[in-house]
C-alpha cells in the first residue's frame, strides 16, 4: 500500500513539474508577478513529493516488501540493516530516484537561499531546474520505475550485489549525484542569464557558491569511490581509468575549470562567454557521464545492468538541455561584452591558462573514453584505450598546471610585471629546497618525472601557503594574519595545499610502491618491501549474509611487529560470487596491503602483497580540497550580499 | 526442461576448474619479473569487464599469463609479445593502442585542443588590448561631453 | 558568428557518435585470424589420447570447427543445433577446452556426438593460438585450411540460415571434389 502512495506521489511531482517548467517562465516573459510566484511553492513541493516517494522505497526496503520488484532484486532479508538502506540507491531504477529526490533538494535551496536575487532570475533559475526534474521524473516513470509490484511476490531477494555492501558504498553515490546534479544550478543560472541578457558580474556572483558546493560534493564522491575501489577490488590501484571513473572525471575537471573562470568573471567581469560556455559544458559532462554509466556503450567494472532504451532517453535529455543552452548563447553571446581589460602578464591570464589546460584534460579525458565507439562505428577496428594512454597524455597536462597555479596565486589582477619574479624569489628558493629534500630522502625509485612533479607540488603548496604566511608577518600574530586573510583566499589556499598533497602521494605511490604475488605455505614467510608476510592461519568465518575464508598474516619489519592483517575470500550465499577482503595496515607514511589468492594445495595460498608509501595522501588532499571548496562558500561576502539585497 | 536442469545441477558439480596456478611458476630473475609485471597491466583481460591480465583470476587471463611467462622466458622482446598476443585477439588486447592512420587523432586529440584553444587565447589577449584602447576612446568621448556641457553651462 | 556555431557542431557530433554507440555490442570483439590459415596444431583427440591429428590432416574440405567445454551453459544450448547440422551432412569439428576427458565424453554420450572428431586442448595453447575469448566459439575453414569467419556464442537458427549457411555453401561448392 505504502508504495502505491510513493508511486503516486512521485506521479504528482511529475505532474507539479510541468506546471513549474512552463507557468514561471510565461509570467517572467510576461512580467506577470502572480504567475512567477507560482515558481516557488511548485518546487517546494516537487521535493515534498519526491520525498515521500524515497521514504516509501526506503520503507519497503526496511520492511523486505518482496512484493516490490525493486526490493525483490536487490535485497534480503539477511542483508544487514545500513545495506538494506544503501540497497535504495543500488541498482538503477532506485539510484535514479536519488538522482530526481537530490535534484529537487538543489532547487528547494535554490529557493531557500536566493532571497536577494530579482525575483525574474530566481524565477527563471527555479523553472529551468524543473525542466530537468520534468525530464528526469519522465525517464524515471516511462522507463526505469521502481515501484514497479511484483505479482505475486517473492519469498526472498535476490540480494545487493555484494560489491556493494561496504560503508564507502553506502555514502559514495549520495555524494556523487550531489555533485552531479549541483552542476545543473550552474547550467540553470547561466541560462537564466541568458534568457535575461544580462551576463554580468553580478551573475557570476550568485552562481558562484552553488557551483563551489556542487564541486566540493564530486570532489568527495571522487575520492571515496577510488578509496572504495583501492580496498575493495582487491588489486591496490586507486584509478583505473575505468570509463565509469572517467564519467565523473570529466565534469570534475571542466567545473573546476569553472570555479576559476567564475572568480574572474566576478572580479573582473571578462571572460563571461568562456564562463557560460563551461557552464554548459560541466553539465552536459554531467550527463554524458550518467549516459555513459547507464547506456551500456561501454564495457566497464562497475556499470549498471544496462539498456539501450535507457540510453536513449538520457541522450535524448542531453541534447535538448545542452542544445537549449548552446541555443541561447549563440542567440546572445554577440551582444555580451567583456569589459575587463588585461594584460598578457596578470592573474587574468594565468587562470586563462589553467582553464585551457583543465579543458584540455578534459577532452583528452573524453576523447580516450569514446574512441573506441568510434572506431567500432566507423568499422575501423576494436580498440582499448586505457591506462597507458590516460597517463601518457593527462600527466603532461597537470605539471604545466601546476607551475601556472604557483604563478597565478602570487600575481595581481589586470597587469603584472617582472616584480611577480620577485615577489616568488623566496618562495621558489623554499620550494626548491623542500623538494630536493624531499626526493632525495623520502622518494627512493627515482626518475626525471617523479622528481619534478615533487618539485611542482612543493612549488604549488609554497607558493598557496605564501599569502598567509605574510599576513601573519605584518599583522604580527598568527591570530591576527589568519583573520585579516579573507575566507574565500583561506579556501584556496587550503585547496591549492590539498592538490600539492594529492600530488605528492600519487607521485610517490607510483615511484616506490613494492607488489609480489607469492605462494606461501601455512607457517612460512614471505618478505616485500622491507616487510615479511608471515601466513599463520586459514579458517572459515561466517558472515551474516556470506561466508568466508579468511587468513591471519603477521606483518614484522625486520625484529619489530607491525600489524596482523586478515585478507578474506567472501562467498555471499544468495548470489554466491566470491569477492576479496583485503587485509590492509594503513598509516600516514605507508600502507601495507595483502589480499587473499586461492589455494594451491599442500596447505599453500597464493597471495598479493604489497606497500604502498604514502598512498592515503592521495585522498587525504582531496579531503584538503573540499574543506578549501567548504570555506570558499562560508565567505560572508555571499551573506552580505543576501543581506544588503533583503534590506 | 528436465534435461536443461539436469545440465545446470551437473554443470555445478564439475565447476570448479583446476587451479591454472599451481604450474605458474613466475621468472626468478628480478628483471624478467619486471617486464612481466608491466607487460601483464598492459594487456587487457579479454572476459573480464574491464580488468588487465595482472588484476584478474579469469581462466583466460591465468592461460595468457603463463603463455606470458614462457614467452619471456623464451627471449621474446616485448614488441615481440605485443604481436604475438595481436595477432590472435587483435589490437583489442592492447591497453596502450597502438600509434597507426586509425589512431592518429586519439594520440593527437591533446595536441590539437592545447592548439586550438591556445589560439583562442591568444585572440582574447589580443581582443583585451583592443578594449583596452576602446575603453580610452570612450574616455575620450566621455571627457569631451563634458567639456560641451560646461561651455554650455557657462 | 561562426563561433558561436561550433559548440553547436560539436554536440551534434557527440550526440550522433553515442547514438549510433548505443546500437554497437561492445563485447563483440572481431577475430584477427579471419582470412588466415589456421594456426597449426597437433593434438590428441577425445577419443583417443594416442590418436594425434593436426591442422594438415583436417585439410580437403570445409568445415566449423567448434569450441566447447562441458562446463559451459551456453554450449549445451548450441548443442542441439550441433546434432542436427551434423545429421545434415555437415562437417564439424571440436575443440574441447579447459575439461575433464570424462566430463567431456559423458557430454556427447547423454547428448549425442556431432563432431567428426573433437580434439583435446587442456593446457590451454591451443586456444590461445586461435584467440579463443569464451566459449562456444565457431570458425568456418574452407578447404584450403584457411579462416572464413567466426561467430562468438551459441549459433542459433537464425545465425545459422543467415549467416553462416549460405558461406559455408559457397565454401562446398567451391571446395574441390572427389
Amino acid at each position: 500500500m505504502f508504495i502505491e502512495v510513493g508511486h503516486f506521489a512521485v506521479v504528482l511531482a511529475f505532474a507539479l513539474s510541468i506546471v513549474a517548467s512552463t507557468i514561471p517562465l510565461w509570467g517572467a516573459h510576461k512580467a506577470d508577478a502572480r504567475l512567477m510566484a507560482l515558481a516557488v511553492p511548485a518546487v517546494r513541493g516537487q521535493f515534498v513529493l519526491i520525498a515521500v516517494g524515497f521514504a516509501a522505497l526506503v520503507a519497503a526496503f526496511i520492511d523486505n516488501d518482496f512484493s516490490v520488484l525493486y526490493v525483490a532484486e536487490n535485497s534480503n532479508t539477511a542483508l544487514p540493516f545500513a545495506y538494506r538502506i544503501a540497497a535504495v540507491w543500488g541498482a538503477h531504477e532506485g539510484s535514479l530516484l536519488l538522482w530526481v529526490l537530490i535534484l529537487a533538494g538543489w532547487a528547494l535551496a535554490v529557493s531557500i537561499f536566493s532571497q536577494s536575487l530579482p525575483v525574474v532570475m530566481k524565477t527563471r533559475v527555479l523553472a529551468l531546474l524543473s525542466w530537468v526534474t520534468l525530464g528526469f521524473l519522465s525517464f524515471l516513470l516511462f522507463t526505469s520505475n521502481p515501484f514497479e509490484r511484483l505479482i505475486p511476490a517473492a519469498l526472498e531477494g535476490r540480494d545487493l550485489n555484494p560489491l556493494l555492501q561496504d560503508p564507502a558504498l553506502v555514502i559514495h553515490p549520495p555524494m556523487l549525484y550531489m555533485g552531479y546534479v549541483g552542476f545543473s544550478v550552474a547550467w540553470a543560472f547561466a541560462v537564466a542569464a541568458l534568457l535575461g541578457g544580462t551576463l554580468d558580474s553580478t551573475w557570476a556572483r550568485w552562481s558562484r557558491p552553488w557551483t563551489t558546493v556542487a564541486w566540493l560534493f564530486l570532489t568527495i564522491g571522487i575520492s571515496l569511490g577510488s578509496w572504495w575501489a583501492y580496498y575493495e577490488l582487491g588489486w591496490g590501484g586507486w584509478w583505473f581509468w575505468d570509463p565509469v571513473e572517467n564519467a565523473s572525471f570529466m565534469p570534475w575537471l571542466m567545473g573546476t575549470a569553472l570555479i576559476h573562470s567564475l572568480a574572474v568573471t566576478e572580479k573582473r567581469a571578462t571572460f563571461k562567454n568562456w564562463t557560460v560556455l563551461l557552464a554548459i559544458f560541466t553539465f552536459s559532462l554531467s550527463l554524458l557521464g550518467t549516459f555513459l554509466v547507464r547506456s551500456g556503450v561501454l564495457v566497464s567494472v562497475h556499470a549498471f545492468a544496462t539498456d539501450p532504451e535507457r540510453g536513449a532517453w538520457i541522450l535524448a535529455m542531453m541534447t535538448i538541455f545542452v542544445s537549449v543552452g548552446l541555443f541561447l548563447y549563440a542567440w546572445r553571446a554577440p551582444y555580451i561584452t567583456s569589459v575587463g581589460k588585461f594584460n598578457w602578464l596578470s592573474r587574468e591570464s594565468l587562470l586563462l591558462v589553467n582553464n585551457v589546460l583543465l579543458v584540455v584534460a578534459a577532452i583528452t579525458v573524453l576523447t580516450g573514453t569514446l574512441y573506441p565507439i568510434a572506431l567500432d562505428w566507423l568499422k575501423v577496428g576494436k580498440i582499448s584505450v586505457g591506462p597507458p594512454y590516460f597517463n601518457a597524455t593527462f600527466v603532461p597536462l597537470m605539471l604545466p598546471l601546476m607551475l601556472a597555479m604557483g604563478f597565478g596565486v602570487a600575481s595581481r589582477w589586470k597587469r603584472d610585471s617582472r616584480q611577480l619574479l620577485n615577489r616568488l624569489a623566496v618562495a621558489s628558493a623554499v620550494a626548491a629546497a623542500l623538494g630536493l629534500l624531499f626526493n632525495l630522502v623520502v622518494v627512493e625509485n627515482n626518475s626525471v618525472l617523479i622528481a619534478v612533479s615533487v618539485f611542482l607540488a612543493f612549488w604549488v603548496l609554497v607558493t598557496a601557503a605564501r599569502e598567509p604566511i605574510q599576513r601573519i608577518r605584518s599583522k604580527g600574530s598568527v591570530a591576527a594574519g589568519i583573520k585579516s586573510l579573507p575566507l574565500h583566499l583561506h579556501g584556496m589556499v587550503v585547496a591549492h595545499i590539498g592538490l600539492a598533497i594529492t600530488a605528492l602521494g600519487i607521485a610517490v605511490t607510483s615511484a616506490d610502491s613494492a607488489m609480489a604475488d607469492e605462494v606461501i605455505k601455512r607457517g612460512n614467510s614471505a618478505t616485500v618491501g622491507g616487510y615479511e608476510f608471515q601466513f599463520m592461519n586459514i579458517e572459515e568465518v561466517a558472515g551474516p549474509n556470506y561466508d568466508a575464508t579468511r587468513a591471519s598474516i603477521k606483518v614484522n619489519q625486520g625484529r619489530e611487529h607491525v600489524a596482523w592483517l586478515y585478507p578474506e575470500k567472501r562467498i555471499y550465499r544468495v548470489q554466491t560470487s566470491p569477492m576479496t577482503e583485503a587485509g590492509i595496515d594503513a598509516g600516514f607514511t605507508r600502507d601495507v596491503y595483502i589480499s587473499l589468492g586461492e589455494p594451491v594445495g599442500n596447505d599453500s595460498w597464493s597471495f598479493r602483497m604489497q606497500v604502498k608509501p604514502l598512498v592515503r595522501w592521495i585522498w587525504l588532499g582531496t579531503i584538503f580540497m573540499a574543506i578549501g571548496g567548504l570555506l570558499a562558500v562560508c565567505d560572508p561576502r555571499y551573506r552580505r550580499q543576501a543581506k544588503r539585497k533583503a534590506a | 526442461m528436465r534435461r536443461v536442469v539436469k545440465a545446470l545441477l551437473f554443470l555445478f558439480l564439475i565447476a570448479s576448474p583446476a587451479w591454472a596456478i599451481d604450474s605458474f611458476q613466475l621468472p626468478e630473475d628480478p628483471q624478467l619479473l619486471a617486464r612481466y609485471q608491466a607487460l601483464s597491466e598492459e594487456f587487457r583481460c579479454l572476459v573480464c569487464q574491464n580488468q588487465n591480465l595482472a588484476d584478474s583470476n579469469a581462466e583466460l587471463a591465468k592461460d595468457l599469463k603463463i603463455e606470458l611467462v614462457e614467452l619471456l622466458q623464451a627471449g621474446k622482446n616485448d614488441e615481440q609479445i605485443r604481436e604475438f598476443l595481436v595477432a590472435r585477439y587483435g589490437d583489442f588486447v592492447l591497453y596502450r593502442p597502438p600509434v597507426n592512420s586509425a589512431t592518429a587523432f586519439l594520440w593527437l586529440a591533446p595536441l590539437i585542443a592545447v592548439s586550438v584553444l591556445g589560439l583562442v587565447v591568444l585572440m582574447l589577449w589580443r581582443r583585451g588590448r583592443q578594449t583596452e584602447t576602446a575603453t580610452a576612446n570612450d574616455e575620450q568621448v566621455a571627457a569631451a561631453l563634458a567639456d560641451l556641457k560646461k561651455q554650455k553651462n557657462s | 558568428m561562426k563561433r558561436f556555431i561550433l559548440p553547436f557542431v560539436f554536440l551534434a557530433g557527440l550526440v550522433t557518435l553515442l547514438a549510433a554507440g548505443l546500437g554497437l555490442n561492445p563485447r563483440e570483439v572481431p577475430s584477427p585470424l579471419i582470412g588466415k590459415p589456421v594456426p597449426e596444431f597437433t593434438l590428441p583427440t577425445l577419443a583417443d589420447p594416442e590418436f594425434r591429428v593436426s591442422d594438415r590432416d583436417l585439410k580437403g574440405q570445409p568445415y566449423l570447427f567448434n569450441v566447447w567445454a562441458s562446463w559451459c551453459p551456453t554450449c549445451y544450448q548450441e548443442h542441439p543445433l550441433l546434432m542436427q547440422l551434423a545429421e545434415r551432412g555437415v562437417n564439424i569439428v571440436g575443440l574441447n577446452i579447459e575439461d575433464e576427458r570424462a566430463d567431456a565424453i559423458a557430454v556427447l554420450e547423454k547428448g549425442g556426438d556431432p563432431y567428426r572428431v573433437v580434439l583435446v586442448d587442456y593446457d590451454g595453447r591451443s586456444r590461445i593460438d586461435w584467440g579463443v575469448i569464451a566459449t562456444p566459439e565457431t570458425f568456418l575453414v574452407d578447404a584450403n585450411g584457411v579462416i572464413q569467419y567466426k561467430h562468438t556464442g551459441a549459433i542459433t537458427w537464425q545465425d545459422w540460415a543467415e549467416v553462416i549457411a549460405p558461406k559455408y555453401q559457397q565454401l562446398l561448392t567451391g571446395a574441390p571434389r572427389g
